[in-house]
This record gives C-alpha cells, structure tokens and sequence, in this order.
C-alpha cells in the first residue's frame, strides 16, 4: 500500500511551473498515475490541454522520455513505442524494464482516438491507457464531446432558448473498454487518490493492456471555482455519477461505495456549465439525469454482484 | 553472388524488406499493397526474420506505430496504396517533422472516387510537399534496389527524414519479372546497424518528442527540415554510387535515355519509361533524334539535371500520370516548366495526362507523343500546353 510519506520522495516525472489552469484535474492525474510504478516509464499524450501546456518549445514539463504525435493516435503511437521496446529487447540490446503510458483526453479517447484505443487494446499490448476525462474539448475552447454529460453547456452545445445544452447521455467508455477483455479496465477519480494509484499499479503489473478512466474536473469548462477541484471530483463519486470500480480479468468489482448517496442535483448545482437546468421549465432534465445515474449504478451493481 | 528469380513485384519488395530485417513493421492490407504484408508475414510465421509485426487496424495507426517505433530507436518500415496512404497523410508530415527515418513502400493506386484499384500516381503526388523523400522504380528490379538504398538513405545522419518508394500497382506489383537479388549479407553489410538519435528507451537521457512549436520556433524547424531534403540529394547519389557498386546496377537520380543528340523528349515516371523505351528504340531505327528521361527522385525535384539535360533539346513531353486539378498541368510538368525557367534558351513544351486510374498506355499513345514533337518543332508553337493521352471523348 502507498503512503504519501513514500510517495513524496519519489522522483519526480511531471514537473511543476507547467501552464495547466490553477486547479486542472489533468495534472493531478498524471501525477497520481505516475506515482504507481517505481520502473521508468516513457510517455505519450494526444493532443489536448495536458500535452499543449506542458511541453511548450523550448520548455517541457517532462522528466522522462515524451512523445506527442497527433489528437487520435496516442495509443497506436505507444504501441509502436512498446513493440519497438520488444524487438530491442528480444535482441538483447536493452536491459532495464521499461513502462509504457500513453494519455488521451476524453476527445482524443472518446471520440477520434477509440479506434486506435480500440485497436492497441486488442493487440495485447503491454501498455497502459490513461483517459483523463474532462467531459469536453477544453484545449481547443469547451466543444462536447461524447464524454459530455446529459444537459452540459459546452460552446457547442450551448443552453440556448430553444435547445437546453446537450441533448445526448454520454457514451461509457469504460464499460466499452471491459469489452474488450483485457487484463484490467478501471474507473478512478483523483478525489480518491489510495484507490487511484492502486489501480494504476495494477494496470501497471499486468502482462498485457490495461485502461484507466479517470474522471478530471475542468474549473475553466465545467465552470466552478479552481479551489473546488478535489471536493467536485468527490462528489461525483458519492452521487455515483462516477463510480468506482474495476474489472479484473472479467471479474467487476466496486472499490468504493458511498455511505450515503448524495442527490446529483447537488453536483450540478455547483457547476456553471448545468446553471440552465435550474430554470423552472429545464428541471426536468435534471430527473432525468438522477433516473439514468441511479439506472447505471444499479446495472453497476448486478455486474459486481453486489445489492443495493 | 547474384540470384536470378522470376516472380511478381510485391515478392520483390518483400525479398528486399525480408533481407533488411527491420526492427519493427506496422502495415495495413490495401490491393495493390496487401501481397507485400502478405509475403511478408509469412516470412516472420516461418522465423526468416525477427521482425515485431504490428497488424495495426488502420493505416493511420501504421504510421502512428512506425512514428513511435522509430522515436524509440527502431529500424521501421510499412507499405501501403492509395486510400492507405491518404489515410496516413496527417501522420505523414509528423514522421518527417519528427525527422524519422520511417522507410515506406507505396504502390501506386488511384484514389477514390470513383474507387479504383487499378495504378496512376494520384495518391503519392498528393503526398509529395509532406516533407518524406519520394523515389519512383520503373519495375520490380528497381523497387528492391530502392528500398534497399532507402533505408540508408533515410537513416543517414545528414539526413533523418522518411523516404517513400514507389512501384506501379498492378502493372509492376502484379506483373512478373525476372530481377536479380543481393545476398543476405551484402544487404546487411551495405545498411549497416541502425544508429538511433534522442531514443525514447534512453531512459537516462529523456527526451521530449513532439513539443509544442508557435511563432517563435516553428519557422526555423520547417526551415532546417527544408535544408536536409534539399540536402538529402548529395546522400542519394551517394548511396546510389556505392550500391551500383556491390549490384553493378546504376541508378542515376535521372535516367538518361539517348538524350545525347535527342531533339525531341518525353519525360515520364515509372514503369511507362520501359513503354516508351522500346518506341524510343524503334524511332532511332528510322533515324529519328528522339530521347527519354526517367526521373528516379521526385523529392527532392532534380531540377538541375533535368535543366542541364533538355538545354539542347527542341521540344519536350511531360507525361503525368495524375492530375493536378485546376493547377496548369500534373505535377510532374509543373515541376520541369519551372525547372526551365532560367534556361537561356528554352525548349518547347507539352503536357500529357494519361492512364488515370490504370488506363493501358500503348507504344502507339507514345509514337503519336513523339509526332505531336515534331510538328510542334516544325510550326515553332504548342497549340494546346496541355492535353489527355488515351481518354475518349
Ligand atoms: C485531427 C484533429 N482534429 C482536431 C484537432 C483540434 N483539437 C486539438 S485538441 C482538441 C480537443 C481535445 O479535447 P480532449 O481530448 O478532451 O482533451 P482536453 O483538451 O479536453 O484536455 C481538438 C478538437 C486536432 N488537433 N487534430
Ligand atoms: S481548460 Fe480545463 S482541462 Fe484545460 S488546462 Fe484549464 S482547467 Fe485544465
Ligand atoms: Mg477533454
């Protein structure tokens, strides 16, 4: 088990004074991440606000080996790192035990990088797969994604007068992921840093692919104040709108359960980006929302074998 | 010693990737390409290399994993056609600015639409300012000779940029011909050990690869990319010296075809110069002064040889084999036009487009070329700068 005693000590991977908005959820993942595994590791991001604001020329943020290819390709990029990694070493030309992350944003894992994701993931690649889930396009100014939540304000899928944000559930990715029967798939969330970074060493130390989704509270795009970071991640667990659980080998387990569910009208509350929800003729959509939470908990739960 | 064999184009290719024994290849099935992979698997099933074999799901992630293999110090090579290439083009201009020394095989397909599988050059003309290093092989001979020197050319130090290859779909990839090869030894030797620069596995040394470049740097890194291409010339004639001397082959990086006292020329790609070779033989026999130049380099464009060899000629065909829509001509022509311009003394000259989308070019497409030339020499005037060889109406 980690503590944060040993985990102070550790190297450091991601330097500060990177340009990330103060209270981005992107770097806290990175880092939580990074923590896991004490081999080195060579990393790969798509395109996004993790990879814009931490390696800008001639500054990098990075103290191990990098690289940026495009938005979709983060993990057919890591999956020729890896392969490459394997022919070396078949022929005895490395020696230590490399790691290989790659990290995407929900744009660039969701949307235009899921056929590679999907691709790589089936291969067998030894590799682990970093989704940090901020819910929209941030880099390029808060666009939707299929990441989004139902009824999120995003520039382009604005609350208007007519059209109350996004009109679509978002897409589960991670249950997506499960399909593909790799060794481990896992949701985290930075709020819960112990269950983060055991899930990232799991991912690490399996022999063959592993996918981690974890949820990254944007103060810019879901529109709170920077200091609430933590706490939002929090909350979206304990309203189980993100729930904590992995799957081992087939077998769903839930690392977390909440004592009490809080009521997701709570969390809403506290971002901007769902404020037209409130209007007397939007709340509606907000049952909607708790129906669909409390629908998926309780698949959630028939999966783990669990009871409500 | 030297081994005669008689069998398709893609066989040759893969003999020659066979022989390299790449590190890593990351490929993707495309007709006229797929028998390259094929063969090629084949090869890694039957342990006749130690190759990592990625059986990506896209082209796109092809050159996205041979970009990663090759940022992680890896000897990388892939081959692909058409709609394969175009679904590469984003990751195409991040391998040569990345300044990887990716070795790619295209065979030429059309692209869509109307799909069609059949060979003309539109897909690597569409590549051609995308920054690799583009080489056209006349037939199967040539492409295992090429691919071969492009792995050196690639990875020499002066230059580091990707290098493309190209044979004609069908007609060569298809088509069997006898073709000598190397032995396993003289290719190794002759390509020496891949020494990789800034290596992602150098865990000692990070590096970080693909930063974020704005106004105030990117200029100066497309400008340095622009100087090795440029510079990349004097390494492949270089490397073509020295594999003439282990194959006896030359490969001029354009090849001149009774050029000497020729007063009328076509100039083409591929394998359409050997078309036009027997005419040119032919015409000589009733006396006529008429030559042929094949370029082997596309990029970088030999435009002073080619200035040098048509100073003295009086009229000149360009035979593109696609279309450069809405530009004044193909590609091919609009790079020699340009190539003429500080010429004293100009030759006359005209553009045919031909054989789109696989369209038979006969010996008499050509014969008529060469009379085109000559009544364009006898009236001093091109009547129409650029026309279609064998479209109907
Ligand atoms: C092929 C391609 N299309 C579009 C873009 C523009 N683009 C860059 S980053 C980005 C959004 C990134 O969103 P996400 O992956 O969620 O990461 P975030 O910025 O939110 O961290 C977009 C649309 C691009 N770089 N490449
Ligand atoms: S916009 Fe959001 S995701 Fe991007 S750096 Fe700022 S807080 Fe982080
Ligand atoms: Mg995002």
């Amino acid at each position: 088990m980690v503590s944060l005693k040993e985990i102070v000590k550790k190297e450091r991977k991601l330097s500060p004074g990177h340009r990330l908005c103060p209270g981005c959820g992107a770097s806290v993942v990175a880092n939580m991440i990074l923590w896991a595994t004490d081999d080195p590791v060579v990393i790969g991001i798509a395109t996004g606000c993790l990879e814009v604001s931490t390696t800008i020329y001639p500054q990098t943020a990075w103290e191990i080996p990098y690289i940026h290819s495009a938005f979709e390709n983060a993990a057919s990029t890591i999956s020729g790192v890896e392969t490459a990694y394997r022919a070396l070493k078949k022929k005895g030309k490395i020696k230590e035990n490399i790691k290989f992350v790659a990290f995407g944003g929900d744009g660039g894992t969701y949307d235009i990088g899921l056929q590679a994701l999907s691709g790589a993931m089936e291969r067998g690649h030894n590799m682990v797969y970093v989704c940090y889930d901020n819910e929209a396009y941030m880099n390029t100014g808060i666009q939707r994604s299929s990441a989004t939540p139902l009824g999120a304000s995003t520039t382009t899928s604005p609350a208007g007068s007519v059209i109350p944000g996004k009109l679509q559930k978002r897409k589960d990715l991670t249950y997506i992921m499960t399909a593909h029967k790799i060794p481990y798939v896992a949701q985290g969330s930075i709020s819960h840093w112990r269950d983060l970074v055991k899930k990232a060493s799991k991912a690490f130390e399996v022999d063959g692919p592993a996918f981690l989704n974890v949820l990254s509270p944007c103060p810019r795009g879901w529109r709170y104040d920077s200091k609430l970071t933590i706490n939002i991640a929090k909350e979206a667990v304990t309203s189980n709108f993100w729930p904590l659980y992995e799957v081992e080998n087939d077998n769903w387990k839930l690392t977390y359960k909440p004592k009490e569910k809080t009521p997701i009208e709570n969390w809403l509350k506290k971002q901007g980006r769902f404020k037209h929800l409130f209007k007397p003729e939007n709340t509606h959509i907000i049952d909607e929302i708790q129906n669909y939470i409390d629908n998926d908990w309780e698949n959630l739960l028939k999966k783990c074998g669990l009871q409500s | 010693m030297v081994k005669k064999h008689v069998e398709v184009g893609t066989t040759a290719v893969a003999m020659a990737m066979r022989q390299i024994n790449p590190d890593v290849v990351a490929a993707y099935p495309i007709t006229p390409q797929t028998a390259i992979v094929q063969t090629f698997s084949q090869y890694v099933a039957d342990g006749k290399v130690n190759t990592e074999f990625i059986t990506v799901e896209s082209e796109h992630s092809a050159m996205s994993a041979c970009v990663g293999a090759a940022a992680a110090g890896t000897r990388v090579m892939t081959a692909t056609s058409s709609a394969g290439l175009a679904l590469m083009w984003e990751i195409l201009s991040v391998a040569s600015g990345l300044r990887m020394p990716i070795t790619m095989i295209n065979v030429n397909r059309a692209l869509s639409a109307p799909i069609n599988i059949h060979c003309d050059h539109s897909d690597s003309m569409g590549a051609r300012d995308s920054g690799w290093i583009q080489i056209y092989s006349e037939n199967s001979q040539e492409a295992y000779d090429n691919v071969i020197q492009a792995v050196r050319i690639a990875e020499s130090e002066e230059v580091r940029l990707p290098v493309m290859v190209m044979l004609d779909g069908f007609i060569i990839s298809h088509g069997i011909e006898e073709f000598k090869t190397l032995e396993d030894d003289e290719v190794r030797n002759f390509i020496g050990e891949n020494k990789p620069k800034y290596s992602l596995l150098d865990i000692r040394e990070p590096v970080t690869h693909g930063p974020l470049q704005l106004f105030d740097y990117y200029f100066e890194t497309k400008r340095q990319q622009a100087d090795a291409i440029y510079k990349s010339r004097s390494v492949i004639e270089e490397v073509s010296r020295q594999y003439e001397k282990l194959s006896g082959r030359s490969q001029p990086i354009i090849e001149k075809y009774f050029t000497d006292d020729a007063e009328l020329m076509i100039i083409v790609l591929s394998s359409t110069a050997g078309t036009a070779k027997s005419v040119v033989n032919e015409l000589r026999k009733d006396g006529l002064k008429v030559g042929l130049i094949k370029p082997r380099l596309f990029r970088p464009f030999p435009y002073f040889e080619l200035a040098e060899a048509l100073k003295n000629v009086k009229a000149v065909a360009v035979l593109d084999r696609s279309c450069s829509f809405g530009a004044q001509g193909g590609p091919l022509y609009i790079e020699i036009r340009s190539a003429l311009y500080e010429l004293v003394q100009k030759p006359l000259i005209k553009n045919y487009i031909y054989g789109l989308g696989g369209r038979d070019i006969s010996l008499e497409n050509i014969r008529s070329v060469y009379s085109d030339l000559e009544k364009i020499v006898k009236t001093g005037r091109v009547e129409k700068p650029v026309s279609y060889l064998g479209v109907r109406k």
